[in-house]
């Protein structure tokens, strides 16, 4: 079964951290992935760099400028990845806009994936009735779950659309904004959590956007399965060589 | 009747188009799907937005027979003048449209992307007459380059603010608008100011500036006893005037269309915003159409003088013509603009924005036949580009 899948079966809440590959330096990638695993970290989502991320804000946007002068590139992320499957076990997610897929080859980026062993997609701006219609079966031909994402403006039958078409979990976004520009959840999210948990999906949902610290991720994994941190890492990347990354899970997951 | 350039039901013209979207702006662009149409074909809706183009954008402009120009190249040059609309530019038509758009569908916050300021100024203007509270974004760069339109923005009540992500030029002003827009789904509405963006933008503007064809029609038939002309030349930056100086002619394949891209210093030349040849199919802020990019797919940066048609992508219908070759593209460089834009001020007595001045650099780069009725649209007057005009000629000597 999909590495995603186990995860998501075993009793705990799970902890994502999403990071720009090529950032801070070229060569972080791999070193990255592993701290983050030896730290006790559920699942990675790895950010493939684009120019023009239209649904980040600027922490990731600044990562994957710096990313793209550093040098990365879809190629080289696959290289830096081919062994990652020797020493790490947590599932591993590719995230990144439609663009830089498009012009590596849908096919060739999938059964790249598949070969390196990365588990599932998170390609924000391609449009569910596209993924339906031209790439559902090449995603199952290569055993790649396909994430969606959700807003608190997504209706029900939407709602209801995206979890029949999922078969790993849903993507949360916990409010409506790009990453990183919330300070704290207020009643009006803590509401959204508790009504898409009353929905029942068959598909569990891990909550995005504004998470940065114990409190965040607890309020969010009241409900929800599990929670993603995106800009807050990078932010503490910034400032913290690749080794102190155990500080900074420490600081969520006591 | 069966169209062969108009928008199918998913949004594509051809093989370009669609709503490549994040989820976040889903509900926002659907609302706009459901109802752009509805509302476009109220009475009401048509009869506000035609009497604002009457008394206030002063439309129908012109169709003007240019005899010099027609003299010197030995055919029947038209000029439509839309830099004769309010605010100077074809502009204008579209921002009406949207902001009586907006008003509908209930929303009350306007935002808005700007390159040179045109768009912008268009947008405050707008905003201004419905009194509705206006964000522009404009790259940093382009507000320290363009401070007159910053200032009439500005003027006009509208808060501009600095895209300081990316190269803080117009593809990161428009980044920044959508991310607003994602932050403020519920109260906002984005007036795109081009055929760009996603489905339903790029039919709607068109739809918006369709007026300029519209009238074509009607005064040729006045003044040269028939409908339709030889060519319609227009430039393309993301390709508004175009899309509405061509809209009417799309399917009567007798019209032959030019669209005029910037070549910036020669299209091999590395600073160049030719997209139809320097370009591949991709995905642009929400559309799938010829855009800029690195081999590996990142989006590259455009040049050229005219900061109107410095945009690294086009829109999608303007993709599928040339796809199709239903529409002929020609690319013309700065030096080419500039000369075209001073040889019209001194044999026409109207002195064209830069971006125009580009269409007009085809009458030196094809022959015509003298019989030919050739309409060019005249998009925008040089007023903004007067510093331009006058560092490259040194006028001020």
């Amino acid at each position: 079964m999909n590495r995603i899948n186990n995860k998501l079966q075993e009793d705990k809440k799970i902890l994502s951290i999403y990071f720009t590959a090529g950032y801070p330096k070229l060569d972080d990638t791999v070193s990255i992935i592993k701290e983050l695993e030896q730290n006790g970290v559920d699942m990675i989502e790895i950010g493939l760099p684009f120019s023009d991320p239209l649904a980040d804000g600027p922490t990731i946007q600044e990562s994957s400028t710096q990313a793209i002068e550093n040098g990365m590139t879809t190629s080289l992320l696959f290289e830096q990845l081919a062994n990652i499957r020797e020493s790490v076990k947590i599932p591993l997610l590719i995230m990144g806009y439609f663009n830089p897929m498009m012009q590596f080859g849908m096919e060739e980026f999938c059964q790249k994936c598949a070969a390196i062993g990365i588990d599932g997609l998170i390609i924000p701006d391609l449009p569910l009735y596209v993924y339906e219609n031209e790439y559902k079966t090449l995603f199952e031909k290569y055993g790649l779950k396909n994430i969606f994402l959700i807003t608190p403006q997504t209706s029900n039958e939407r709602i209801t659309e995206i979890d029949t078409i999922s078969n790993s979990f849903i993507y949360m976004v916990s409010s409506a904004a790009v990453t990183g520009s919330q300070s704290g959840f207020g009643n009006e999210q803590i509401d959204y959590f508790k009504r898409i948990a009353d929905l029942n999906l068959k598909n569990q949902q891990i909550v995005g956007f504004g998470i940065k610290d114990e409190e965040t991720f607890n309020q969010a994994t009241k409900y929800q399965k599990g929670a993603i941190i995106g800009s807050a890492f990078i932010k503490y990347l910034a400032k913290n060589p690749v080794n102190m990354i155990k500080e900074f899970i420490s600081l969520i997951k006591k | 009747m069966k169209t062969k350039y108009a928008v199918d039901e998913y949004g594509f013209y051809g093989k370009f188009g669609g709503a490549f979207i994040p989820e976040m702006l889903y509900p926002n662009v659907e609302e706009l799907k459901e109802n752009y149409l509805k509302i476009m074909a109220e009475p009401s809706f048509q009869e506000e937005f035609n009497e604002l183009l009457k008394q206030y954008v002063g439309r129908p402009t012109p169709l003007y027979f240019a005899k010099r120009l027609s003299e010197k190249y030995n055919t029947k040059v038209y000029l439509k003048r839309e830099d004769l609309c309010h605010t100077g530019a074809h502009k204008v038509n579209n921002t009406i449209g949207q902001i009586l758009m907006a008003k509908r569908l209930g929303k009350t916050r306007i935002i808005a992307e700007t390159g040179a300021g045109q768009h912008g100024v268009a947008t405050a203007t707008v905003c201004a007459l419905m009194g509705l509270e206006c964000i522009v974004y404009m790259g940093e760069v382009d507000i320290k380059r363009q401070a007159p339109n910053v200032a009439r923005m500005k003027m006009l009540g509208a808060t501009v603010r600095p895209a300081t992500s990316g190269s803080r030029t117009l593809k990161d002003a428009t980044n920044e608008a959508i991310r607003d827009w994602i932050n403020n789904p519920v109260d906002t509405f984005y007036i795109i100011g081009s055929v760009v963006g996603p489905h339903p933008y790029p039919d709607m503007v068109a739809r918006f500036q369709s007026v300029i064809s519209k009238e074509i029609k009607t005064q040729l038939l006045e003044q040269e006893g028939k409908e339709n002309p030889d060519y319609v030349i227009a430039c393309v930056g993301g390709g508004s005037n175009a899309a509405g100086a061509f809209y009417e002619f799309l399917e009567d394949e007798s019209v032959k269309l030019i669209a005029v891209e910037a070549a910036g210093l020669g299209v091999d030349s590395g600073e160049s915003a030719a997209t139809s040849v320097l370009g591949k199919i991709g995905i642009i802020h929400g559309s799938k159409t010829l855009l800029m990019q690195t081999e590996d797919g990142q989006i590259t940066e455009p040049y050229s003088i005219s900061a109107g048609l410095d945009y690294p992508g086009v829109g999608p219908l303007h993709a599928h013509l040339h796809d199709s070759n239903r529409a002929e593209f020609i690319a013309v460089t700065d030096k080419e603009a500039m000369q075209s834009g001073l040889e019209i001020s001194k044999m026409e007595g109207i002195i064209p924005a830069i971006e125009t001045a580009h269409a007009f650099s085809v009458l030196d780069k094809k022959q015509f036949k003298p019989t030919d009725i050739v309409v060019i649209n005249l998009s925008g007057r040089g007023d903004k580009d007067l510093n331009t005009y006058i560092e490259y000629f040194n006028l001020s000597d």
